[in-house]
């Protein structure tokens, strides 16, 4: 609270008498800007009902919500904001450390000829966030901001450089690490006078990011400070273009990689081919001990300090989004992916008449080709692993097709066909039938019908099915969504589970969606059960937990 | 104690702010070529901008800009609006965002916005939300998600700004 009333008076401080600090120039600029406030507000609450078929845990506040304001104002080259947060208490699938309201973010930052200061939080990615990215999923209950100081310098010659220092958020308090991080960018046809018309691009990057955090290992003696690196590039020639990262991390005995002293290291490649109505991206990476955290005891999305997705495509359709989904496994996986989309002519016969759209996607994620070690009295390396080399052990596999046609005026299909492979020694889900081992084998096939009754009225529906021999067996989904453009809409859902081995799981999980929207303004009401997952509805996509009752969200942008 | 901060800040702003203008802030992209672009470049010679906000993973969003891209030689013709197309993909799709904008032959300028920093500083909560900027490069209004038909409405109002009405 103190801390708070401070940050407010060292900034109107600093804005009285920055002139001293900036010089007359940008003051006077600034002081014939006009201040600007804007900002959102978000508000998701539900009302839960006891539900033992999903074995959905009764709730004894009955209602519980999560909520946020965001202000930001800006005049000139000054800009601060702040975020107001409540969660009293926090929703049902959130981590119960949210519990609680106030001020978590809130930062002040100028901009003067090419140097960018950011005092408070802030929230920041280098490179492809193999080593570092702060950024927010207020949707997931993910929020590893940086409270700090932050200096980025534009040099206008094509290099640009960043540092960054301070302490992750953990719910209302900060996580006992603390980074140091520095990035520093260059694009070489900026840079060099003699490259400014070639066809060949060129940008080169660099970062180096240390943690330290306090020995608190009553029977290891740990590194107190962790040094990682990585380089990056990315290249252009024409319709081509090459990007890859390497990083390297030093030995961070962790909670993730049960404390042993080994080195990590990562690598990501990506090509890509693209021209008019035709384009296609391959990827590979190898991830091996790249659990990255501010502090070495913590799980789950607390106080990640790296961001280290799935390379894999990630689906909209609910069955094949919210079941048996994929996450890296960042103590170490090969993966690849391919992913082509492509238009077939319109006014053709093959195209019809306003062309089709067709996308295909496949990926295959393994286990490191590795040999354990038994030094763990001794040297505590762990393993060791042979470099880009995909393990035995396969981890998931997924190959898609989506094929898009508008028919006529009122007509629009669009099809998914999906195959996939999840190994559950790995992923470990456990859903209604409990954990279950070894692979699970599924079809998927989607059928998405959006009839145009008028320009302003139309019904879209979804048929999913999913078969799978495994786990939950067989589902089914029917979704019928009904738009009036451009402020009302309503939906009804129905997931049928009806393959489901345990006969008392055959559930059915309905749920029917009303809202309105004008303007930034959106209000919608639900009712029903439901899994947990992407949730995507009246236009919009978000993630939500499983329940059952009457859930209300409301969100605007002013 | 901090709710009374909170008011009172909310107070303050509110205050001076009454009949102030919103433009668009500077915030440091890449464009689906690779190369740096700033979003105070957002620019159309005094003609009407639209900023829409969209991710490959949204099926609402690619259905708007999907079907504007139908009629959006028409509408460059008869308004000479341009639409600046925001994805918010992070590291994981956003290497697939240039195969999937020239797959489907899109004409728009498409900018990378992998941290959502611009998204964070437009306070934009979820995609597809649109914004629409006028002549003077002052945001006029601003719309979230998409329903069929939505673009009907947003047509309307370009034609407004490029005739220099201004939007009730």
């Amino acid at each position: 609270m103190l801390k708070l009333r401070y940050f407010i008076v060292f900034v109107s401080t600093l804005l009285t008498y920055s002139s001293n600090l900036f010089g007359q120039n940008v003051l006077q600029e600034a002081a014939k800007d006009p201040l600007e406030v804007h900002g959102n507000f978000n508000l998701t609450g539900q009302y839960y009902l006891t539900d033992s078929a999903i074995a959905a845990p009764p709730v004894t506040e009955k209602f519980l919500y999560n909520g946020y304001a965001n202000v930001i104002a800006t005049k000139g080259a000054f800009t601060a904001g702040l975020r107001y947060e409540s969660y009293e208490n926090v929703l049902l699938g959130f981590d119960p450390r949210f519990q609680g309201s106030g001020i978590p973010y809130r930062y002040f930052g100028f901009d003067n000829k090419g140097l960018s200061i950011t005092v408070g939080n802030f929230y920041e990615q280098f490179g492809t966030g193999m080593l570092l990215r702060a950024y927010e999923e207020r949707d997931l209950g993910l929020d590893n901001a940086i409270d700090g100081i932050r200096i980025k310098y534009d040099l206008g010659n094509g290099i640009r450089v960043k540092g960054i220092a301070g302490r992750q958020r953990f719910f209302f308090d900060k996580g006992p690490g603390i980074l140091r991080g520095i990035d520093g960018e260059i694009y070489l046809n900026e840079f060099l006078s003699s490259w400014k018309e070639n066809k060949f691009k060129l940008t080169l990057g660099a970062n180096f990011l240390s943690k330290y955090q306090e020995d608190n290992n009553p029977d290891l003696v740990l590194p107190e400070n962790v040094g990682s690196y990585s380089g990056r590039f990315t290249a252009r020639y024409k319709n081509f273009s090459l990007t890859s990262e390497y990083s390297y991390k030093g030995n961070d005995p962790s909670f993730d990689n049960g404390y042993i002293y080994k080195e990590g290291q990562g690598l990501f490649v990506s090509a890509s081919y693209s021209k008019k109505g035709f384009g296609i991206n391959l990827s590979a990476k190898h991830i091996d001990n790249m659990s990255f955290r501010t502090d070495r005891d913590e799980s789950l999305t607390n106080l990640l300090t790296n961001f280290l997705p799935a390379l894999t495509k990630q689906h909209t359709y609910n069955l094949a989004a919210t079941l048996y989904p994929y996450a890296t496994q960042p103590t170490g996986e090969v993966a690849f992916q391919g992913d082509v989309t492509f238009r077939l002519k319109k006014k053709t016969w093959y195209g019809g008449k306003y062309g089709t759209r067709i996308m295909i996607n496949g990926s295959a994620a393994f286990g490191l080709d590795s040999t354990r070690l038994n030094d763990l009295d001794s040297a505590r390396k762990g393993y060791t692993a042979n470099f880009f080399s995909p393990g035995e052990e396969e981890y998931f596999q997924d190959f898609n097709i989506t094929i898009e046609r508008k028919l006529n005026k009122k007509l629009k299909l669009k099809g998914m066909y999906m195959n996939m492979m999840v190994n559950n020694d790995i992923t470990q889900y456990s859903g209604l039938n409990g954990p279950f081992k070894g692979k699970l084998y599924a079809d998927i096939a989607v059928l998405d019908v959006l009839v145009k009754l008028n320009p302003k009225n139309s019904i879209r529906t979804e048929l999913q099915g999913l078969w799978s021999k495994q786990d939950m067996g067989d589902w089914a989904t029917l979704i019928i969504e009904y738009t009036y453009s451009p402020h009302w809409f309503v939906a009804v859902m129905d997931q049928y589970n009806y393959g489901n081995p345990v006969e008392n799981n055959q559930l059915h999980y309905p749920y029917a969606t009303f809202g309105y929207i004008k303007g930034a303004n959106r209000v919608s009401i639900g009712y029903g059960r439901q899994k947990a997952g992407l949730f995507c509805v009246g236009g919009v996509c978000r993630v939500v937990p499983s329940s059952n009752g009457m859930s209300i969200t409301v969100t605007s942008s002013f | 104690m901090k709710k009374l901060i909170l008011i009172a800040f909310a107070a303050v702003t509110a205050l001076t702010t009454v009949g102030q203008t919103r433009t668009i802030p500077s915030i440091e992209l890449q464009d689906i070529d690779g190369n740096s672009f700033n979003t105070s470049e957002i620019l159309n010679e005094g003609k009407p901008i639209l900023i829409n906000f969209w991710a490959t993973w949204c099926s609402p969003c690619k259905r708007e800009l999907n079907n504007i891209a139908e009629v959006y030689d028409d509408w460059v013709e008869e308004t000479g609006v341009v639409v600046y197309a925001i994805s918010i993909d992070d590291a994981r799709n956003a290497p697939k965002v240039k195969p999937y904008v020239d797959g489907v032959a899109w004409d728009y300028t498409v900018l990378l916005d992998v941290n959502s920093d611009f998204r964070r500083q437009m306070g934009v909560v979820n995609v597809p939300h649109s914004f629409l900027v006028d002549k003077n490069g002052k945001i006029v209004h601003q719309h979230t998600s998409y329903q069929e038909g939505d673009e009907i409405e947003l047509y309307e109002k370009i034609k407004k700004l490029s005739k220099g009405e201004t939007l009730d």
